[in-house]
């Protein structure tokens, strides 16, 4: 079980649980705002940016080479930038913040 | 030769040199060939511009056919930002669960009817029937209306003699021009009727603009979702197996649609008009001149995607730009998607195997290449899965 904070645009915070599948998969089941996972998870769409929080970063990890290739191109992103259908989650990740791009 | 195959024309062109040229009514086009130099090309919207003479970003272009602005598609940010952010609510509604039902009834109805023929012609009686009418939906308007549409056949600008059909193009403007008056003496909840009552930047859309969004949904969604459909019944008519996978294992769906949609690419290409001049895969273009982004070719590029030239059904990722990339990545890919998962997911349930009878190939000629971009008919029988 792994506790999943997102914060929207609108700053709103939503916690949320999950034990198994990709991080975009969870907020996309509960309708987090601004995360729309339009691929399904195979990362051709980039609409599951998040950045995570610099200090959470030891838990995620740094995006895959595919990934930086993909956010290279998004103007919005930053060295803590995650598409979060490529986070799986698991005990590991419980705990981190997401603040879900613009 | 399996006959579900797709050739990729691009290959040596694009090992060798990154870069392809065709003719095109003496406006010519360098086309990029490489996933990197494709993807980096549609982010640069300053030196690579949509916001050009209405169709001269088409391939092949529509100058001579049109003079309405197809929108937000052929403008550039920021201007372009607004007008997206606009229309993106409303072509997200395929996400909506009352959406997805409508949508599922629709193609629960046509394979079932589908089943009962001895021999279906894929194109126009199967994809063209369920594009028209899943497009109801995305409009919000009476599915009747589809029956219209149906009867303007397979191509809105293209005929059978030539690639640009003015008279075909007219039947769309002219209905176009009648919905909108319409939407106006009797507004309803349609898309019409909400960009008519839109504003951008605190000014309510001109006629000209509300038929510059529906035009870009008619024309971009038609063929394009026609050779997806097409396509993807060719190969599971060759793939029975894969019907199979797709009854054991509902969720690699998503991937397959995904696959298909990298493998086929239902569109080629995209122009560019370039504003300066630059170099392209380290050859110089003129400003004013045109580029494309050959979505085709790049989705077969082998230093991104491990056997690119096979569909691998379940692959897991899968950075394709069959849906375009970066700011005009495409508006009605929701939808598209949408249909396709729920067409793949029917097809399992209900079609044991297709047979195929007979077809012919849909050849484009893009000046040194020749590419396969799906059938001009398709003859089928589609046999039902006895449980």
């Amino acid at each position: 079980m792994a506790k999943i904070t997102f914060i929207t645009s609108d700053n709103e915070t939503i916690v949320l649980e999950g034990t198994i599948g990709s991080v975009m998969a969870l907020a996309v089941e509960h309708n987090v705002k601004g995360i729309d996972g339009d691929c399904g998870g195979v990362c051709s769409c980039a609409t599951c940016h998040v950045h995570v929080k610099p200090e959470d970063m030891v838990k995620t990890g740094r995006a895959s080479e595919i990934e930086a290739d993909m956010l290279e191109l998004d103007d919005n992103a930053d060295e803590y930038s995650r598409l979060c259908c490529q986070l799986e989650i698991s005990d590991d990740i419980d705990g981190v913040e997401l603040t879900v791009a613009k | 030769m399996q006959k579900s195959e797709l050739r990729d024309p691009f290959e040596k062109a694009r090992l060798e040199k990154g870069l392809g040229a065709m003719e095109d009514q003496n406006d010519p086009v360098k086309m990029l060939l490489r996933h990197k130099d494709v993807r980096k090309t549609a982010h640069n919207y300053k030196t690579f511009q949509s916001a050009a003479k209405p169709g001269r970003i088409v391939v092949p272009s529509e100058v001579n056919i049109r003079e309405t602005r197809q929108i937000p598609f052929e403008l550039d940010p920021p201007v372009h930002g607004l007008y997206r952010k606009l229309v993106e609510p409303w072509f997200k509604r395929p996400l909506e669960a009352d959406y997805i039902k409508q949508l599922t009834g629709q193609i629960n109805d046509l394979v079932d009817a589908t089943l009962n023929k001895a021999q279906v012609e894929v194109i126009e009686e199967f994809a063209l029937v369920l594009q028209s009418r899943a497009l109801t939906l995305l409009l919000n308007i009476p599915f009747e209306e589809a029956e219209k549409w149906i009867s303007w056949g397979t191509h809105v600008f293209r005929s059978e003699d030539s690639d640009l059909d003015g008279d075909k193009a007219n039947i769309l403007y002219h209905y176009i021009d009648e919905q909108i008056e319409k939407s106006i003496a009797n507004p309803g909840e349609d898309l019409y009727s909400m960009l008519l009552d839109s504003e951008v930047a605190g000014k309510k859309l001109t006629k000209e603009e509300v038929k510059g969004v529906m035009v870009l949904t008619f024309a971009g969604g038609r063929d394009t979702v026609i050779n997806a459909i097409t396509n993807a019944i060719s190969y599971l008519s060759e793939h029975q197996e894969s019907l199979e996978r797709f009854r054991k294992e509902p969720q690699i769906i998503n991937n397959a649609v995904e696959e298909m949609i990298r493998y086929f690419s239902p569109l080629t290409q995209m122009g560019r008009v370039v504003t300066e001049d630059t170099h392209v895969c380290e050859y110089a273009v003129k400003a004013d001149t045109r580029v494309s982004l050959c979505w085709a070719s790049a989705n077969r590029d082998a230093a991104v995607f491990e056997n690119a030239n096979e569909i691998v059904i379940d692959r897991k990722i899968n950075p394709h730009v069959g849906f375009g990339f970066s700011h005009h990545n495409c508006l009605g890919a929701t939808h598209a998607r949408q249909i396709m998962r729920i067409l793949l997911k029917t097809m399992a349930e209900k079609v044991e195997n297709i047979e195929v009878f007979d077809y012919k190939e849909n050849i484009e000629n893009l000046g040194e290449f020749k590419r396969k971009v799906g059938f001009d008919y398709l003859n089928a029988k589609f046999n039902s899965l006895i449980k």
